[in-house]
This record gives structure tokens, C-alpha cells and sequence, in this order.
């Protein structure tokens, strides 16, 4: 069991965790993940550290409320316990200095590249990043980033914050500004990745990509993570989870996360109906009382 | 024991094991076979004629004391008949459900020269269930602690026996697991229909009573590489982390939607209970009504196919390369699958998957073998027939072609000596690896091999660890 030290909601539907696992805390290094399983039934499911702090012996990880797990997960507080924590996993992501170095984060995303782009400023790149949300309310660690980085860009699809439109109009008028650029990280949706891979494939920069497949283990055990890279077949959870933009083939990767929609959109309507349910119940022996 | 003569006894027929209706239980994941009961176990005891050399003896890789037990269940002292195979084995209950007996004691019982050998795994199987369910597994006495701690990492059966020995020998005993629950591939590999979850967890909470201590979610090389443990404070590491590496068939349409490996589908079905979906969260395929073939003849293909049979399949296809003389798995398993409707397609060779638009697969392309001259591994070499190409239809895939070793020992403890294959590099008599204080056993050094060859190991190892950390005062 592991205790959670802090939850707080940062934006809709978006929860900020810290979560007693010493040694993963003093293990992770950027680009790592977890795999958390709630509770006995529950599923394992992949999450970015995107923080951690040594003394408290903790580990910050960000969840987006999109299906059964994640959103059970988003209703844990302060001093509840998560049964299974497992990690550090996956392949730290490969930190050198770059020169400039452009940290990209579409919605959460933004929460698995934070760690990165605060590995890549250590390492004496100059850095930029850019944030986006589909509106105000859903950029989240403006402030973090600021902190890290010497600019930052915040956009907004519908303009109720920062540069309206979307993240990569905003890499593209920093390319036509004729600016340097040696180095993109993208994190976020997938059609905001490969949107990306296609704006710097022409200049060929460098650019890494983390992948978000379906992990069972994570740790090469199952091969259900498998993706194509290159033509070839990667195991995700320790090949990766970072990967050359250029060469990730991203339809595959879409198609695979399709597999279990039907299973998903279940599990979710059973979860909903089932947590009405309780409330009912609840309702039910507050009115006997 | 009564007074049979050996004439008498050989005339006793060999027990058959009670089981469920293959009608039945090709419906529900419930256990296949049903156990002796005392009757029919005292009536096989006496099949035994208690040979002075007994040669069954010499076919058990552990070399349970089986004349021995056999006396006393025909006697009815099955506690003294437990204590006795516990003496060499473990895992009984488990042993007695999935060793190939056939190959190993069985088959050098002399009684099955005329009538079919003593049914040995029954029998131990009957041994080790009824301490279970009478007086529950008793935990031996402890040795004086030497205050020395070992670090075993993984829970499967090598990494279990290896643990009961070391614990009872004094040591302090941390196992660590990568996964969240205890067993290796008896818990997410082997399915609940052919072993039940309680049983192994039976055996994990009785080392437990003796004093091991278990870390699950441990990843050794990422939450603590080998070094660390050794730094940390364990005097000795031994690692017993299997052969946990899918292999594919690498071909085309591989990446469909619908393609599983073994160790996937079995996964998502035993450990995390998919069958039990929705009231578990993991899903699935929907094999309801749909054709599934699976690729590969041996244990793990067959607990595949039976496993996609039981969650509704219309069609389940075994699609082997060589002829059933080749088929690896036991015979029992592959006479259990045929009852329960499975279809075996010998001789083919899957060369491509096809898929819809949408990334799913519909169906596989495969080439007609014939059989050549004998490999070296004395089997006949399959070879194409050119033109033979045709397609099955099919909506679920599962690989099971065997299992690599997993890469994160070796990339993070690179000062050990591995094979070409990843395999660990081991002195045989003692598990000794090339590093000082590790050790290493079962599947990570053989490669896929059985329950009963993994313990073994573990032992070994167990006392061999004993030697070194008495000796390193
Ligand atoms: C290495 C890695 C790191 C990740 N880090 C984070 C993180 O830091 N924060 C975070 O919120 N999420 C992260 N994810 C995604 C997260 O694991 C999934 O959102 C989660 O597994 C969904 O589970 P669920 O039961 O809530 O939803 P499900 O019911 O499984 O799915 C609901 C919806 O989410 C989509 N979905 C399913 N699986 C994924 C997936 N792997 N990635 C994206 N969408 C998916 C489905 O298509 C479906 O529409 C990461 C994934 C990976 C592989
Ligand atoms: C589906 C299937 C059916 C089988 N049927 C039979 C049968 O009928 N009869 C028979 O005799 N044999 C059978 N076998 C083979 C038998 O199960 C194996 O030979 C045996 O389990 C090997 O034991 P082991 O202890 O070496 O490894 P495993 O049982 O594989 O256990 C290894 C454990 O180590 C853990 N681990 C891996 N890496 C790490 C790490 N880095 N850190 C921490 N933990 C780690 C794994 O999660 C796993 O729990 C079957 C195998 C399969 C897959
Ligand atoms: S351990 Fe296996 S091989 Fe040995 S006697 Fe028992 S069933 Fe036979
Ligand atoms: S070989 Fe057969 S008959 Fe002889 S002791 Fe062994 S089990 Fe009994
Ligand atoms: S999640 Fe199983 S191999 Fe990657």
C-alpha cells in the first residue's frame, strides 16, 4: 500500500498526486514511468513521474481523468493509499546538450514533459517550451515551467488564453522567425505528435516523441506495448518509452490504443452507475435514519 | 501394507483420474481434474510392487523418494506420505498437477512395461492435497539464525524452493517481485483450470509463516539493480527471474489488432482475471463466437487455445509446424484439448497475417510443411511445400513459440556471463554464477524449461548459498 501525501485537482478533471515511494524518489530519472493498480480489480495502468522529492521520500505524479482508472484515481485524496506502485520504468530520456532545446506539451502532456525539460536546462541547453490547452483552464504547470525555462509559450485552441491556436503554430513561427532550434521533445495527443514530427521532419531536427501505448507488465514481459519504430518492432515500456519522431509509425500506434474502446467505454458506464448506486444507497439510509 | 502378492498387484488396472465433463468445463475455468480420492489412491498405492532398485526414482529430476510415500499411502499414513516427498520436493501439490510425468518417473515405472506405470503424479498430487485440506501445509522447524540475508529475485518456483530451504537453514530471506502478485508463471502463465491460484498461494503464505519476507512491485535492475542489493546489505543474491521475453513469429501483420503473445492473452486472463470482466478492469478479447488460432505445440499453446475455448471461442485452431509426434506439450493436455473441441492444424506454417482497414485481423496465411530429415535436435525438420499457401479465417491470434530472457538483469548487471541467448552462465553443480555471492536458477538459465527442473534448481542453489555464507564468516 501507498500513502498518498498530497491530491489536489490543477485542472478539470486533471489531479496532481504525491505518493510515499522512497525508493522510486530517489531512483527516477526523467522520461521514467510508474504503473499503478488502485485497488484488487483494478488495472495497470501506466503513469509519467513527473516529479519527485527525496526528503519527503514521494513521487508527483498528474493523471487525467479519461476512463475507469484514471478518473477511480482522481477521487483518491490526501491520506488514501494506492495497493501497487511499481518502478522506476522505462529508459531515462537521452539528456545531452543540444544548444536550444524546444520542450513541447499538449494538455497533460505537459506533465511528461516537465521533468524533461528541467533535465535538459541542468544540462545547459537553452530552453524553450511550449504549452498548450484546449483552454485556459486546461494549461497546467504554467508556473513550474517558468520556472525551468528561459521562455515559455502558453497557447490555447480558443484563444481564452496566451497565442491562439495550437501548439504547433507557435513552433512554426518560431522556425520562420528564423530562430535556432536543435532539439524537440512532443508530448501530448497523438495527432499533435505526429503533427509535430511532420513540422521539423523537413528541417530535420532532432525530435523525440514519448509513446502512450496499452501496458500490461511494463517491463518486456507480454510485448503488448509493441509499436513500430523504424520498421521494426519496439517494446515500449523498456525500449522506451522516448522514441525518434521521424521514424514512429503513428497509425499503428492509434489503431493499437483502439483495441479495448468498446471494453473501456464498459467499464466506465459499469464503474459510473455502480459509484450512483453507492451514492444512492447512502442517500437511501441517511433519509431511514 | 496388506499382504498383495506382486501378481496380485499388477493386476489392479491403473486408476484414472476422476474429471470434469469436457462439455462442462470447456464453459468455466473451474480445475480440469478432480483428484484422487482415498479409495482410488490406496488402490493405485498397491499397483506399486516396491521394487528393491526402484527405477522411477531416477526419473524424477529431484529424486522424490516415491517407493517410500507410495508405502505409506497404500498404508493410509498420508501426512508421513507428505513430510516424505517434501524431503526432496517442495511444490507437490504443484508437481503432482503439471510435471510431464509421463517423461520423467513415469515413464521408468516398471509395472508400465505391461500395464500402465504407477500413477505417481496422481498420487502425489492426492499426498499434498489432503495435508492441505486436513491440517494445512505444516511448516517445518527452523535452523539457529545466522543473521545472514539473502535476496532471491523473483517468486516463481525456483525462486520459492530456493526461499523454503534458505529460510529453514537460517538465513534471513527477502524475495523480490516484479509483479504485484506471487508465483511467476505458476500465477499469471498457467491457467486456473489446470492449477488453481489457491494452491500456489497456499505455498506462498506458508513461507510466508516461516518467516520470508516478500516485496512485490520490485523490478531488479530498476527499483534496485543486483549491485544495490549486494551493497544493501544482502550477503548473497540469487536471481530466478525466468525466461519472461515474448517471441514472435516476425512476419508481416504481426502489429494487428487481435495479435497476442502467450504471455499476454495468459496474463491479462489469469493475473488480472480478464475473464472476470467487467466486475475485474482489465478486458480482453471478445473470443465469443469468434475463431482464434494459436501457434505452437507446446504447454503454454495449449493452456492458450483452452483458455480462448472457455471464454466462448467458436473455433479454436492449434496451428503446429511439425506432426503431432513433435507436439512438446503433455499428453495429457493435448488429450484434455481435443476433448474440449480444440482443432489441431499440423503441418502449416503461419507466413503473413491479414487485416481489415481498421487494423484487425481477419485471418492468416499459411504454408503447407512436409517432413524432412531429422534436425539436430533429432526431430524432422519441416519443410515448405511451394504453392501451398491458403487462408484461415481468424479474429484473435496468440504466439506461443516459447520465451527469450528478459534484458534487464543483463543490461544492468553487465559483470555476469551470459550466454548468446541471454541466458545466464552458471556452474551446474552449484548455481554459482561468475560474480561472487549471486547465484542464478530455472528458466533465466536453461531457457523455457519445466516446474520441477526450476526447483530443483532452487535448491541447489539454496544449498550452495548455505555453504558460501557459513564459509564467508
Ligand atoms: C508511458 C506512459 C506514460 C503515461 N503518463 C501519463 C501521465 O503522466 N498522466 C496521464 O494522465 N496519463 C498518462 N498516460 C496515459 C494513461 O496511462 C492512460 O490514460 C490510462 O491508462 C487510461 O486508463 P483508464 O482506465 O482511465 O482509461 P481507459 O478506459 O483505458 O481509456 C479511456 C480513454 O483513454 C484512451 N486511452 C487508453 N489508453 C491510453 C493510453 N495509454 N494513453 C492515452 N490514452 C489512452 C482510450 O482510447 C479511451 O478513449 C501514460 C501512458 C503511458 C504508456
Ligand atoms: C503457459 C505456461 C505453461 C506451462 N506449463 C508447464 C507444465 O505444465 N509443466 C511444467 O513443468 N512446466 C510448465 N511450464 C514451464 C514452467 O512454468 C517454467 O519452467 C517455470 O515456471 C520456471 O520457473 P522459474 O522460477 O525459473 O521462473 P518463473 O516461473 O518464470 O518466475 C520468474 C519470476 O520472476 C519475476 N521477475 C522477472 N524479472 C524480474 C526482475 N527483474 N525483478 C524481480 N522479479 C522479476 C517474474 O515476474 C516471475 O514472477 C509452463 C510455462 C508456461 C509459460
Ligand atoms: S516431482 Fe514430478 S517427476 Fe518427481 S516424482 Fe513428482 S511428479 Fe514425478
Ligand atoms: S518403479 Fe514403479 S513399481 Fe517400482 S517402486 Fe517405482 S513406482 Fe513402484
Ligand atoms: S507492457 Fe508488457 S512488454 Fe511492455
Amino acid at each position: 500500500m501507498y500513502k498518498i501525501l498530497y491530491a489536489e485537482f490543477i485542472a478539470p478533471n486533471i489531479k496532481k498526486f504525491r505518493i510515499e515511494v522512497p525508493k522510486i524518489a530517489k531512483k527516477r530519472q526523467a522520461g521514467q514511468f510508474v504503473i499503478i493498480r488502485v485497488d484488487e480489480n483494478g488495472e495497470r495502468v501506466p503513469l509519467t513521474i513527473s516529479d519527485s522529492n527525496i526528503e519527503e521520500g514521494s513521487i508527483t505524479i498528474i493523471v487525467q481523468g479519461v476512463g475507469k482508472t484514471t478518473m477511480q484515481l482522481n477521487e483518491l485524496e490526501t491520506g488514501d493509499f494506492i495497493l501497487d506502485v511499481v518502478g522506476p520504468l522505462g529508459k531515462p530520456s537521452h539528456i545531452e546538450n543540444f544548444g536550444v532545446a524546444v520542450s513541447i506539451g499538449g494538455g497533460v502532456g505537459t506533465a511528461i514533459a516537465y521533468p524533461t525539460a528541467v533535465a535538459l536546462k541542468k544540462a545547459g541547453n537553452y530552453t524553450i517550451s511550449i504549452i498548450g490547452g484546449r483552454t485556459k483552464d486546461f494549461v497546467i504547470l504554467e508556473d513550474e515551467m517558468k520556472e525551468v525555462c528561459d521562455e515559455v509559450f502558453v497557447t490555447t485552441d480558443d484563444g481564452s488564453y496566451g497565442y491562439h491556436g495550437f501548439v504547433t503554430q507557435k513552433l512554426k513561427e518560431l522556425i520562420d522567425a528564423k530562430r535556432r532550434i536543435d532539439f524537440v521533445l512532443a508530448i501530448g495527443p497523438i495527432p499533435m505528435m505526429k503533427a509535430v514530427a511532420e513540422v521539423t521532419r523537413k528541417l530535420k531536427i532532432k525530435t523525440v516523441v514519448s509513446l502512450n501505448p496499452i501496458m500490461v507488465d511494463g517491463t518486456g514481459m507480454c510485448g503488448g506495448c509493441r509499436a513500430t519504430v523504424d520498421n521494426k518492432t519496439v517494446f515500449v515500456c523498456v525500449d522506451g518509452p522516448e522514441f525518434d519522431a521521424h521514424k514512429v509509425d503513428f497509425e499503428l500506434l492509434e489503431r493499437r490504443n483502439r483495441t479495448y474502446k468498446k471494453d473501456e467505454e464498459q467499464a466506465l458506464s459499469f464503474y459510473t452507475c455502480h459509484s450512483n448506486e453507492t451514492i444512492l444507497n447512502s442517500v437511501e439510509s441517511e433519509i431511514k435514519k | 501394507m496388506e499382504k498383495l502378492s506382486n501378481k496380485e498387484r499388477m493386476k489392479i488396472v491403473r486408476q484414472s483420474m476422476p474429471e470434469q465433463d469436457s462439455k462442462v468445463r470447456r464453459n468455466n475455468f473451474e480445475e480440469v481434474n478432480l483428484g484422487f480420492t482415498e479409495e482410488l489412491a490406496k488402490l493405485e498405492a498397491l499397483r506399486c510392487i516396491q521394487c528393491p532398485k526402484p527405477t522411477c526414482v531416477e526419473g524424477c529430476p529431484v529424486g522424490v523418494k516415491i517407493k517410500d510415500f507410495i508405502a505409506l499411502v497404500a498404508e493410509g499414513d498420508y501426512l508421513v506420505a507428505a513430510a516424505k516427498i517434501k524431503e526432496d520436493n517442495m511444490l507437490p501439490a504443484v508437481c503432482g498437477r503439471v510435471c510431464p510425468q509421463e517423461e520423467q518417473c513415469e515413464v521408468k515405472c516398471v509395472v508400465g512395461k505391461k500395464n500402465g506405470p504407477v500413477a505417481i503424479g496422481r498420487l502425489e498430487r492426492f499426498v499434498a492435497d489432503f495435508e492441505r485440506e486436513h491440517v494445512g501445509i505444516r511448516t517445518p522447524d527452523l535452523k539457529p539464525r545466522t543473521g545472514k540475508k539473502v535476496a532471491i529475485v523473483g517468486s516463481g518456483p525456483a525462486g520459492l524452493s530456493c526461499a523454503g530451504d534458505l529460510i529453514q537453514m537460517g538465513h534471513e530471506v527477502t524475495v523480490f517481485e516484479a509483479l504485484h502478485d506471487l508465483g511467476g508463471v505458476l500465477i499469471y502463465g498457467i491457467p486456473e483450470f489446470r492449477l488453481p491460484k489457491e494452491i500456489v498461494k497456499a505455498e506462498v503464505e506458508s513461507l510466508k509463516k516461516l518467516g520470508v519476507d516478500f516485496q512485490t512491485n520490485a523490478v531488479i535492475g530498476l527499483t534496485d539493480t543486483v549491485d544495490e542489493l549486494l551493497q544493501n546489505g544482502y550477503d548473497a543474491v540469487f536471481i530466478a527471474v525466468g525466461a519472461g521475453l515474448p517471441y514472435f513469429l516476425n512476419i508481416p501483420g504481426e502489429n494487428l489488432n487481435g495479435v497476442y503473445s502467450a504471455n499476454e492473452f495468459l496474463t491479462r486472463v489469469n493475473l488480472m482475471k480478464a475473464y472476470k470482466f467487467p466486475s475485474f478492469d482489465t478486458p480482453v478479447f471478445h473470443c465469443k463466437d469468434k475463431n482464434v488460432a494459436v501457434f505452437g505445440g507446446g504447454n503454454t499453446a495449449m493452456d492458450a487455445v483452452r483458455t480462448s475455448k472457455r471464454l466462448g471461442a467458436k473455433n479454436a485452431y492449434i496451428i503446429y509446424r511439425r506432426s503431432d509426434l513433435e507436439m512438446p506439450a503433455r499428453k495429457e493436455e493435448i488429450h484434455h484439448a481435443k476433448e474440449e473441441g480444440i482443432e489441431f492444424i499440423y503441418l502449416s506454417n503461419p507466413v503473413e497475417f491479414v487485416g481489415d482497414k481498421n487494423g484487425w485481423l481477419t485471418g492468416v496465411k499459411v504454408q503447407k510443411m512436409e517432413l524432412g530429415e531429422p534436425d539436430s535436435s533429432g526431430r524432422r525438420k519441416p519443410i515448405p511445400i511451394s504453392g501451398s499457401d491458403y487462408i484461415i479465417d481468424i479474429d484473435m491470434a496468440v504466439i506461443a513459440i516459447g520465451n527469450g530472457s528478459n534484458p534487464i538483469i543483463q543490461k544492468t548487471t553487465p559483470d555476469l556471463q551470459y550466454t548468446k541467448w541471454g541466458n545466464i552462465v552458471v556452474d551446474e553443480s552449484t548455481m554459482k554464477t561468475t560474480k561472487k555471492g549471486v547465484f542464478a536458477g530455472g528458466d533465466i538459465v536453461t531457457g523455457g524449461a519445466t516446474v520441477i527442473l526450476a526447483m530443483g534448481a532452487g535448491r541447489k542453489a539454496a544449498a550452495a548459498i548455505n555453504e558460501f555464507l557459513r564459509g564467508s564468516k
